[in-house]
């Protein structure tokens, strides 16, 4: 009898033991290649944490195509937050009512801590001469690119190379012109952004590779320094790095504090200098004057050019919009 | 499951004596077998294929149409369906040769190229696409030997082909030889010993026997190679109207978040898969009653 009592109790003690030693953990859902950027994230964030509130934290990350991801977190994936390279991923979810309405509003810039560009990776020593985006259309020259309708980075180089034109203060009629002769010069439409990258690189197909600045580093780092040159054009688009708290989680979990913590820390100097090594820009002005790597030239945003996202998948990327013009009117 | 299952098993043992002269069947639990098969094949099959189609039933018809119609999909059609039907043609025929070398001769190794052939099933089939793309791509170990004389392999319609040929071959094999290892070695004597010609003994004595399993064999390739996509992905380049597949053109709407658009191809190519079984259902049905005693 006294035993058991004492067992009762020892197993009480431990019980409640373990429950101040539960640590709390956070889901970070984001998109393939970001996952070397949010690794030294959440190395730095989890210690930033600890010292501020003291209290302990695991941070678990999930990596795939960034609409794919987001279709997962609709569909029930128990993600804290949503990290995405798009806005219309997270304007999906907000339509589905898993994140705030006004998501965009409830971080600074746009809810994007950080923004990336689009660039050109040539081969080393740049054998063709390329500049700027005039020369991706001369006749000779082999373009890989990704398929904007299935990859955000995608899309982000076909308006970047519409917006070229139309900031040039050329029509709509010529803009489509000059894509319609860039998309004819594409021997590999690759599924996504490391698709694109292998088929570069690995498989030698190509002259040129438009993609995010930020898959430089990853470049570099996994084919050598010396493969590839950089390639800025004089005029590029500014693709933002979303980012939102997914309420249905946090209110279940209740982890709302975390989260926002966490996403906070993104725009913090720490967080601001993490990004800039991995070759994303940060929004930070002052960190970013200390990275020269940043090269400055022109940039326009999508809300300038195209109204929203949304509004030009409707118009570009939509089935009998104009990407599909580019294939089937011969 | 497996009380459903074993119930029936105990009546067994008594069946074949007394199944000879009266109409009880051999296997009892009847009722309880086509129940249970109906209720499993319902929750594994049927349940996900029909929230499929009510998905589609989101669209209105014009939509629908629209959806499964436009040019760069019914182009998709004609990649994915063409370029199956050539890599499970070419797999007949070359199947059934791996087929007949693994049952007729024996030679050192032969049971690490019998296993050799059950590969395709167990690899992730990106993984076979990748290692076919470094293959035949311009810098590849055979690529660039060919793309010089002007062959290209990858990245354009004959990279979906060979993709499709790989991943199709073990089904081919697998269902012949085992029939040609049944088949009675006396009817090729008989053949011979009435002055048939090696060709003739092939065509009409040995061919009929193993027809309904090539067409089986034909028949699944075919349907595995309309639903490929890891392999495929690739080598293909993906270029809209000329290396486009139908199952890239789902992922492509299922990335726009258009779900019922893509579930609306999807629907398209199971009818059309449904359609072609059937045909092959029949061929293989006629074939049998055609050649009648041999099985």
């Amino acid at each position: 009898m006294k035993s058991a009592k004492l067992l009762f109790a020892a197993l009480a003690l431990a019980a409640s033991g373990l429950a101040s030693a539960q640590t709390q953990s956070l889901l970070n859902v984001s998109y393939d290649v970001a996952r070397e950027f949010y690794k030294d994230v959440n190395a730095a964030f989890v210690p930033f944490y600890k010292k501020t509130t003291g209290k302990d934290v695991k941070i678990e990350q999930s990596h795939a195509g960034s609409s794919a991801q987001a279709r997962a977190v609709a569909d029930g994936l128990d993600a804290d937050v949503v990290t995405m390279n798009t806005t219309t991923d997270i304007d999906f979810l907000a339509d589905k009512g898993v994140v705030a309405k006004d998501w965009q509003k409830r971080f600074p810039h746009n809810a994007a801590p950080t923004t990336s560009t689009m660039l050109f990776l040539v081969r080393n020593g740049n054998p063709k001469g390329i500049k700027d985006w005039d020369d991706l259309v001369k006749p000779g020259v082999q373009v890989v690119v990704v398929n904007p309708k299935t990859g955000g980075n995608g899309r982000y180089a076909y308006l970047a190379a519409w917006g070229y034109v139309k900031k040039k203060g050329g029509t709509d009629a010529q803009a489509a012109e000059f894509v319609g002769k860039l998309y004819k010069n594409v021997p590999v439409l690759a599924r996504g952004g490391r698709d694109a990258t292998s088929a570069f690189l690995q498989r030698n197909t190509g002259d040129v590779l438009i993609t995010f600045e930020s898959e430089v580093e990853s470049v570099n780092q996994e084919f050598g320094a010396n493969k590839v040159d950089v390639v800025y054009p004089s005029i590029s688009i500014v693709a933002e790095n979303p980012v939102a708290v997914v309420e249905r989680t946090v209110a279940k979990k209740g982890t709302a504090d975390l989260a926002k913590a966490y996403l906070n820390f993104l725009y913090s100097d720490e967080g601001q200098e993490i990004a800039a090594k991995h070759y994303i820009r940060p929004t930070s002005e002052a960190v970013l004057k200390k990275y020269p790597k940043f090269k400055q030239i022109k940039l326009f945003t999508v809300q300038e050019l195209f109204g929203s996202l949304a509004e030009a998948q409707k118009v570009h990327f939509n089935d009998g919009g104009q990407f599909d013009k580019i294939y089937t009117v011969k | 499951m497996s009380g459903a299952l074993s119930a029936p098993l105990p009546g067994t043992a008594a069946a074949p004596s007394s199944s000879r002269g009266g109409s009880r069947k051999v296997l009892p639990g009847f009722n309880l077998t086509l129940g249970y098969t109906l209720l499993y094949l319902g929750l594994i099959v049927l349940i996900p294929l029909s929230a499929l189609v009510l998905k589609t039933f989101t669209l209105s018809w014009d939509q629908f149409w629209a959806a499964v119609s436009s040019p760069r999909v019914l182009a998709s059609y004609r990649l994915t369906f063409g370029a199956s039907f050539i890599a499970a043609c070419v797999n007949v025929v070359f199947g059934l040769l791996v087929a007949w070398v693994l049952v007729r001769y024996s030679f050192p190794g032969k049971r690490i190229v019998d296993a050799l052939v059950d590969l395709p099933f167990a690899l992730p089939t990106a993984v076979a696409g990748i290692s076919l793309t470094a293959l035949l791509a311009g810098n590849g170990w055979i690529g660039q030997y060919l793309e010089p004389l002007g062959i290209k392999l990858a990245f354009n319609p004959n990279g979906v082909v060979i993709a499709l040929i790989f991943i199709g071959l073990p089904f081919v094999v697998r269902t012949v030889q085992p029939v040609l290892e049944e088949s009675e070695k006396e009817l090729e004597e008989a053949a011979m010993c009435l002055g048939a010609t090696r060709l003739q003994t092939f065509t009409k004595v040995i061919l009929p026997s193993i027809m309904p399993a090539l067409l089986t064999g034909f028949a699944m390739a075919f349907a595995r190679a309309i639903g490929e996509y890891g392999s495929v992905i690739f080598i293909a380049g993906n270029m809209p109207m000329v290396s486009e597949i139908t199952p890239l053109i789902i992922i492509g709407k299922l990335e726009q978040y258009d779900y019922a658009g893509a579930t609306a191809v999807a629907t398209v190519m199971l009818m059309f898969s449904f359609v072609l079984l059937l045909v092959i259902n029949a061929l293989q049905a006629w074939q049998r009653k055609r050649s009648g005693g041999i099985k």
